[in-house]
């Protein structure tokens, strides 16, 4: 009953969440400020950290290729009206799933485990998804419950785990031993030096490629196929779902897999491409920040490709910040990023209500 | 009533929503203690005027008059003081919540309750007595039949202390009794020197109630006339700007081979409470069945489980004479056999409203060959598809990128009737073709249906609308509480036996 809120699409993908970025970026410069620093200086410090150098560039990516697994798991779940929260816990499994096909296989060369080892981590993952989907069909238990409850039982698996089964035989850290060079995938500069070209060092690694792919591949899905319509239609209207012969339940359980696997690709990024062993928590809130990304991209992967690349800028120009200016610490960058996501995600109306007023107001007065 | 000043008169109101003119240049004057009805199509522009008048917007231009005095109106509270009360389609009630509590809300008049309650008990004991709206206070709202509801809503206008009553279409969810004492109360209200203003698309209502009579097109307030001097035919063709044919005109059934069968049907709900009683009936090819009936009496049940959405719990139905029960049912095995169905409720079934009107134009054909190779959907094809059904039925904006929910309720059913129809069914369901629809799009649904028919398509046609059931069907069931009370065909039959039949009552009528 309130005037229609209407923007024209391109504001509603770009203008409000570029607003919404610039709100939540003076706000934490008030912070800055509060604490006796210039927030000028910090803003450069930051985006000069990020962007400043090819390594720091190289970083940011690296961040922002997590952003991308996680926040296409949130989007497609979110495509079927599922709000899957336990993208920490699938990422978590994602990464017992690279550890035990690389424990099994390292021996082989490169081209079978490599794949083998992708395959795990998204079978592992999409089975930590699945099994809340299909409680949620069968046994009515929402997912969003079921989902965080799996993160806990996701870490403590892996802790039990890693401490009597898999861990490293005589060592008292709780990870596996580190998997031979067959059972690691290049880094980016790695790649680009086969081919002659230098370019810095930096944890990114192909994953990112993968991310790119994978973005696509639910861009084609979401919108060009038979389950993306599916998918579409149980998201919207349940109800037309039943009317259309759509099985409510089968979508359930499938859109929860793959935006599990999703979830579960973090570990190609993280222990296939740069740690080359298993550890503890090497998901460190990605699956969580995953959420914000993909309301931020408007649960578009383009939307999500600079969502991510925005918090990986976050992470990476933070880290150097908090070196640059010890008084503001690693803390104060997790808070920026929580003022990105209040004003992106909860605080969305926020935004969006004084543009569609600027916008109704132009109409009225060009026509 | 000369000398007096009208209660309300808008003076040149203009209304604009983007591209949209919603209303433009609009006056109206409402005399006092009448009842004033608005008629006009879907997106003609009542809605928009009644929301000005009520402060949900404010007019670009114009000038709003109540009782002679000029008024600004920016928000309903405004409204209120204002002395303009309204009862909206969807009641604002809490169904959990007592009948005293709802009518207090948003006036109760402190901090502490008792106060408030005493005051508001005894406003509606002094509105009880002065136009016979006895209700019990301490009913819980959820439990009252709809027309017990709506009379809350208008009771909490009246507390309030309007003077003016806006009603948007109050008869939609009613039985026709409801609707004959709706009629009653609002003409007393105004008997007593209220204000009524009643907007509906139902031309009958108009006639039955209205003194004075307000048509809309496109906007634009086309007439206003006195209630007497006008006949349904002449406010239908006011409405669309061209002459309309109310009544339906078709030939002698051609009656084929028995196409739907239905044995003994037993349906419980979701709830275990027992919906449809043992019915049984047939459908020939080139026939339309119409079943009447006050909704929720079973009829949403019986078309859901003939459609395959649900599953009844004991009985058959047989197409062709081939028994369906046995194998699983979901609509999409129902579909391929050609029973299609045109659901009563196209916004939360029939389509998905955030979808573009092409992707709606595919719902429950997603899996056709036709709309993409393997496993891709071709967004092309669909939307070619769609361009060419849009032409074929008329829809209206040509637009197949366009979202659903923003085309009219009858571009909406038109969408749904082209996708089904084009798809040849054998046994066609419609529930409510034309609910929500403006008169030009129901003549048209009409003599789609008609053609349909005349094709050898069989059809089950249910609706609550009397008129359109005597019209189109060549032969009536009636249902009342989940049984057949009688079949009837049109010619040997009124609204007066058909009604006795709903109502449960089963002696034949003379």
């Amino acid at each position: 009953m309130s005037a229609p809120l209407e923007i024209p699409k391109w504001a509603d993908v770009s203008l409000v969440p570029i607003l919404a970025v610039i709100v939540a970026f003076l706000i934490a410069g008030l912070v800055v400020l509060g604490i006796g620093e210039s927030p000028v200086k910090a803003t450069v410090l930051l985006v000069n950290g990020a962007l400043g150098s090819g390594e720091g560039i190289g970083y940011t990516l690296y961040y922002a290729t997590n952003f991308i697994f996680t926040g296409l798991a949130v989007a497609i779940a979110f495509h079927a009206g599922l709000f899957n929260i336990g993208g920490e816990g699938q990422a978590t499994m994602g990464g017992l799933g690279v550890a035990l096909v690389c424990l099994k296989i390292d021996f082989l060369p490169w081209y079978f485990v490599l794949p083998l080892a992708i395959l795990g981590a998204m079978a592992m993952g999409a089975l930590w998804a699945f099994i809340p989907g299909y409680l949620q069909v069968k046994r009515g238990s929402h997912v969003v419950i079921t989902t965080i409850m799996f993160n806990f039982l996701a870490a403590t698996l892996v802790v039990y785990l890693l401490v009597n089964v898999i861990g490293k035989p005589g060592s008292m850290s709780p990870e596996t031993r580190v998997f031979a060079t067959s059972a690691h995938l290049p880094y980016l500069h790695e790649a680009f030096a086969f081919f002659g070209i230098k370019i810095p060092k930096s944890p990114l690694n192909l994953s990112f490629i993968l991310a790119l792919l994978a973005s696509a591949f639910v861009w084609i899905l979401v919108w060009h196929t038979r389950l993306g319509y599916a998918i579409r239609t149980v998201g919207h209207s349940p109800t037309a779902a039943t009317y259309a012969g759509i099985s409510i339940g089968r979508i359930t359980m499938i859109t929860m897999a793959m935006s599990g696997a999703f979830a579960g690709m973090l570990a190609v990024n993280e222990i296939l491409g740069v740690q080359g062993r298993l550890l503890l928590e090497f998901s460190s809130g990605y699956g969580f920040i995953g959420i914000a990304v993909a309301l931020m991209g408007r649960a578009h992967p383009v939307g999500i490709i600079l969502a991510s690349i925005l918090f990986g800028m976050l992470y990476q120009g933070g880290t150097e910040l908090s070196f640059e200016m010890p008084r503001v610490t690693r803390d104060m960058i997790v808070a920026i990023s929580g003022l990105v996501i209040l004003f992106a995600g909860a605080l969305d109306g926020l935004i969006r209500r004084p543009v569609a007023g600027v916008f109704a107001r132009l109409l009225k007065s060009g026509a | 009533m000369a000398g007096q000043a009208p209660a309300i008169a808008l003076t040149g109101i203009d209304k604009r929503f983007g591209e949209v003119r919603a209303n433009s240049n609009v006056n109206l004057t409402v005399a006092s203690g009448s009842v004033h009805g608005i008629v006009g199509e879907n997106g003609a522009g009542k809605s928009t005027l009644m929301s000005i008048l009520y402060g949900f917007y404010e007019a670009d231009r114009g000038t709003i008059h109540i009782h002679g005095h000029e008024v600004r109106i920016r928000s309903p509270k405004e409204a209120i003081a204002a002395g303009i009360g309204m009862v909206h389609q969807h009641f604002m009630l809490v169904d959990p919540l007592s009948v005293i509590d709802n009518v207090m809300l948003g006036a109760e008049g402190g901090a502490l309750l008792s106060k408030g309650e005493q005051h508001i008990r005894a406003a509606l004991a002094q509105l009880g007595q002065d136009y016979g709206l006895v209700i019990d206070p301490d009913a819980i709202v959820g439990d009252l039949p709809v027309g017990l509801q709506q009379r809350v809503e208008i009771l909490k206008a009246l507390v309030r202390g309007a003077d003016i009553l806006i009603l948007d279409e109050p008869t939609a969810v009613l039985t026709p009794d409801e609707a004959e004492q709706l009629f009653e109360l609002l003409r007393m209200l105004a008997a007593q020197g209220k204000t009524v203003i009643l907007i509906t698309h139902k031309l009958h209502e108009i006639m039955a109630v209205t003194d004075h009579v307000s048509v809309m097109r496109r906007g634009e307030m086309v007439a206003t006339l006195e209630t007497v001097q006008t006949s349904p035919a002449q406010l239908a063709d006011q409405m669309v700007g061209r002459h309309v044919l109310l009544d339906v005109s078709k030939g002698p059934a051609h009656l084929g081979p028995v196409r739907l069968s239905v044995e003994n049907l037993v349906i419980r709900d979701a709830h275990g409470s027992l919906r449809v009683k043992n019915i049984s009936f047939d459908i020939r090819a080139g026939e339309i069945l119409g079943l009447a009936g006050v909704a929720g009496n079973g009829q949403r049940e019986l078309l859901e489980a003939l459609a395959g959405i649900s599953a009844p719990t004991l009985g058959r139905i047989l197409l062709d004479g081939e028994d369906l029960t046995h194998l699983a049912p979901t609509p999409a095995e129902r579909r391929a056999q050609g029973l299609l169905h045109i659901p009563e409720d196209r916004q939360r079934m029939g389509l998905v409203p955030a979808f573009s009107a092409a992707e709606s134009m595919i719902l429950g054909f997603q899996s056709d060959k036709d709309f993409g190779a393997g496993p891709l959907l071709s967004m092309a094809a669909i939307e070619a598809h769609t361009v060419k059904e849009m032409d074929l039925y008329d829809i209206r904006p040509r637009d197949a990128s366009l979202k659903t929910a923003k085309f009219s309720g009858g571009n909406q059913q038109k969408i749904v009737l082209a996708r089904e129809i084009e798809h040849h069914p054998k046994v066609l369901l419609v529930g409510q073709p034309t609910r929500g629809v403006d008169v030009g799009a129901i003549e048209f649904i009409h003599k789609r249906l008609i053609a349909l028919r005349d094709a050898g398509v069989a059809i089950l046609l249910v609706s609550v609308e009397l008129d359109e059931i005597m019209s189109l069907s060549d032969r009536i069931i009636v249902m009342c509480g989940g049984v057949i009370t009688g079949e009837r065909t049109p010619e040997k039959t009124n609204d007066r036996d058909l009604g006795l039949l709903m109502a449960g009552v089963t002696e034949r009528v003379a």
